[in-house]
């Protein structure tokens, strides 16, 4: 039989954003983690239908950490922004500043975390609040902790394991998306866990 | 067979090679193998269960010993066996039936399986130990809470369930990047096998469901280890939370069972009925509403709660909107054989089954849909025949008549035609014996999870039916162990394609070579193996160009599956096996106490770190193949 052929030989070995494959792993994952965050707000509306007053026994935590934290939070899209952009033009140099420049509000950020832990006015162990609050901060915590160390394994990697492939570039870019994710899903829960107790 | 591509994507030979693998098709036989295992060993402690049911009375097996069997056997069936084993076929077929070199992220594809086994063997080893879980499958508090389950049996309900539903999750993503990216040119999504497009409808319900029994057993280990109060109604907690998160993740649960089983139905009706299958649109349209319904049913598991009236009548309506896409489904197979030339092997054998049983079920779901028939019924044996008609029907038969239909594409050898018909006569004949009666005992009051019954109730002759018909189902299991490893053996050669169909992966030796196509095809039709040979325009019919001396696959974009790169996959690795061997002691550890999460998570962060670490070698061997952007 007469085979024509598809010659793909010319085409790119990478490409970034939706077209990568590294992409929908990411998307899939954010799917997963995001369905974990909606339900566990779920669940603090659910505990908090059920309760004679909210928080039951506690004061809401403390603004001033937590603040911070939103004010770091939202800073740090501007390196991850920035690291993004220079890894889809293919600067390794330009790549090098903008991982240590994410890993180090990724620092400050779990820094102010850990403080932020020492003034939310309750103990997971209190009642079903306390055990709410600290369930939704350590999920997001978990997340922060684990992007962050995963910025600084790629940072190492461009710092000690040079000559790398290109699609590694792809890699920066995605690990930046992941990031995001990480900012935006914050905002509702801090929305959740300062503010609107305050507001009923 | 290519000598240059079978060294490049072949697995290491060896032990070590062993735990090294990465191929999609070794990794797919291995949790089809490993979940059927699960399968016979759930099955084993259902027989147990019939034997003690057999007679009034009877002092075989005591309470305690009762509650673990019946709790292990749901669990390993729903957890171990139903939801992996439709995963493992998913990544065996889905890289052949898209014309595709490998599967997306084979390591993590390796990792998961690891995770998925030693989840499962930590549930059959604690059952071993007396640790076995006791509070049913769903492990509904206050009775799995601190304060009236002591000991570790609940905790390892609870850690088994963060194994099984990471292992899922992820091969959920590694069966959807697949399916969206690795598709052979010309594969519009328009152009999916059935097959695929149920595969990857199953994926994208487990990303959004499985999230929730995770959160909850979680919260339920919180609870047990260091006393936080979600499920705990003397601190603000409540218990019905724990039924609303449970329920969230089962329902849908039971739909990501059935699904894969419409997939078999919609791969071996067509290939059956010598034509290709009627109404592709209305299949693909049924499969994702009854994916999105099926997110709207949780409430009917708990009508025998103090939920709102409106509440219930809404998730009644729900219940029965569901039917309406899987009669849709159930049509177009009726008119495709209707139309077809049928042939009956024993894989149709069992399709045809499906009918008959999964309707059965079907009709007792209406019933129980209703809030005053499922009051009378909740918790008796009537729910029981009607879970196991529901769950056999829709999954296990397809599943059984999939496994016939594909063991030659697996081994290279057909399964026996002779045995295989005896095999499906004691089954069916065994699951109508077994279960049928079921629906009387419950109707006449038999409560379900009893270890025993008085002999003045009147239940044992139908008992002593179901346990005879179990002991059918027992002989027709061996018969089909038996069937399948002298085929593996002895069987006649399969070639190709051994009964004609119409889809990719029948296009490459039986079984597949380790890169599965010389030259990736390049698809201009549904059923590309029944698309007429013309001498048409200058259309390609195959991908040349990918690199032979690395792992090189075509990447395509997800809509039309235009060709878009060419991505180099990893060698195999130890660390996906390491990691998840540092990862199962961190999960055991920490049902013992807390900081196993601390210090267990250190040699996790270590073998992930040197699992992303390149290689100077295969770097360089990349580099030399890159084309930048």
């Amino acid at each position: 039989m007469n085979h024509r052929s598809l010659d793909v030989s010319a085409l790119p070995s990478y490409k970034f954003s939706h077209a990568s494959l590294m992409w929908w792993g990411l998307m899939g994952l954010i799917a997963i983690e995001g369905t974990a965050f909606a339900l566990a707000a779920a669940m603090y509306f659910y505990l908090w239908s059920q309760a004679p007053q909210w928080p039951l026994k506690s004061l809401p935590p403390d603004l001033r950490w937590g603040t911070l934290n939103v004010v770091i939070l939202l800073a740090s899209v501007w390196p991850n922004h920035w690291t993004k952009r220079v890894a889809e033009q293919g600067d390794e140099a330009k790549m090098k500043i903008g991982l240590v420049l994410c890993a180090v509000f990724g620092v400050a950020l779990i820094v102010v975390r850990a403080l932020e832990f020492t003034t939310l006015n309750c103990r997971w162990d209190t009642d079903a609040y306390g055990s709410i609050v600290w369930l939704l901060i350590g999920l997001h915590t978990t997340h922060v902790l684990t992007d962050v160390y995963d910025t600084i394994v790629l940072a190492a990697l461009f710092f000690f394991s040079a000559p790398l492939e290109g699609r590694r570039h792809v890699d920066v870019s995605e690990n930046s998306m992941y990031w995001y994710f990480v900012v935006w899903s914050w905002l509702p829960i801090y929305a959740l866990i300062y503010l609107m107790p305050r507001l009923s | 067979m290519n000598p240059v591509l079978e060294q490049t994507w072949r697995d290491p030979p060896g032990l070590l090679g062993t735990l090294l693998a990465i191929d999609h098709k070794t990794i797919g036989k291995r949790y089809i193998v490993t979940a059927f295992c699960f399968f016979v060993a759930a099955g084993v402690l259902a027989a147990l269960m019939r034997l003690q049911l057999a007679r009034a009375e009877s002092t075989l097996i005591g309470p305690d010993l009762y509650n673990q069997l019946f709790t292990t056997h749901g669990t390993a069936m729903m957890f171990l066996f139903a939801v992996p084993v439709m995963q493992g076929m998913a990544i065996y077929l889905v890289p052949l039936m898209v014309g595709a070199r490998a599967i997306a992220f084979p390591r993590m594809n390796a990792f998961a399986y690891w995770i998925y086994l030693f989840g499962g063997l930590f549930l059959f080893i604690s059952l071993l130990l007396d640790i076995g879980p006791d509070n049913g499958w769903f492990s509904y508090v206050p009775l799995a809470g601190p304060q009236y389950a002591p000991g570790k049996r609940a905790d390892v309900w609870a850690q088994m369930i963060t194994f099984t539903e990471l292992s899922g999750l992820l091969a959920a993503i590694v069966i959807i990047a697949t399916i969206f990216k690795l598709r052979a040119p010309g594969m519009t999504l328009a152009r999916l096998p059935l097959f695929c497009w149920a595969m990857l409808v199953t994926q994208f319900m487990i990303l959004f469901a499985m999230p929730a029994v995770m959160l909850a057993s979680t919260a339920l280990i919180l609870d047990r280890l260091v006393s936080t109060h979600f499920y705990n109604p003397a601190e603000g907690g409540d218990a019905l939370l724990w039924q609303h998160l449970f329920w969230f993740f089962a329902h849908p649960e039971v739909y990501f069972i059935f699904i894969p089983g419409l997939a078999f139905m919609s791969s071996i009706i067509p290939t059956f009925s010598r034509r290709p299958i009627y109404g592709y649109p209305a299949i693909v349209l049924s499969l994702t509403s009854t994916a999105f319904l099926s997110f709207g049913l949780w409430v009917h598991h708990m009508f025998a709660t103090h939920i709102p009236d409106l509440g219930k009548s809404f998730f009644t309506a729900a219940s029965m909107m569901i039917a309406i896409p899987t009669a849709i489904q159930i049509f177009c197979w009726i008119a495709t054989m209707w139309t077809g030339r049928l042939y009956v092997r024993t894989p149709m054998l069992f399709s045809l089954a499906f009918f008959f049983i999964l309707v059965l079920g079907g009709l007792t779901g209406i019933m129980v849909a209703s809030v005053p028939l499922d009051l009378q019924l909740h918790d008796t044996y009537f729910v029981v025949a009607h879970l196991h008609y529901v769950l056999l029907g829709g999954a296990v038969f397809p599943l059984f008549g999939a496994w016939y239909y594909w063991f030659p594409k697996i081994t290279g050898r057909m399964m026996s035609e002779r045995l295989g018909r005896w095999q499906f006569w004691l089954f069916f004949i065994g699951f109508n014996v077994a279960f049928y009666p079921m629906h009387h005992l419950g109707l006449q009051g038999m409560p379900r999870r009893v270890y025993t019954y008085p002999a003045g109730m009147g239940w044992q002759p139908l008992n002593m039916l179901a346990t005879a018909g179990a002991v059918l189902i027992v002989v027709s299991v061996l018969l089909f162990i038996i069937n399948a490893v002298r085929s593996y053996r002895n069987g006649a050669l399969a070639g190709e394609s051994p009964w004609g169909s119409g889809t990719l992966e029948w296009a490459t030796a039986s079984p597949p070579p380790a890169y599965n196509y010389d030259r990736p095809p390049v698809v201009r039709a549904r059923d590309p193996l029944w698309e007429p040979i013309t001498e048409a325009p200058a259309e390609p019919t195959q991908v040349v160009g990918l690199a032979e001396r690395v792992r090189e696959v075509l990447v395509t974009t997800v809509l039309d599956a235009l060709p878009s790169h060419r991505l180099v996959f990893p060698d195999p690795s130890i660390w996906p096996f390491l990691s998840a061997v540092t990862l199962t002691v961190l999960f055991i550890g920490s049902i013992f106490t807390p900081w196993a999460v601390v210090w267990g998570g250190i040699p996790v962060a270590i073998a992930v770190t040197l699992w992303f670490w390149p290689k100077r070698a295969e770097t360089v061997e990349h580099l030399a193949v890159e084309k930048r952007p």
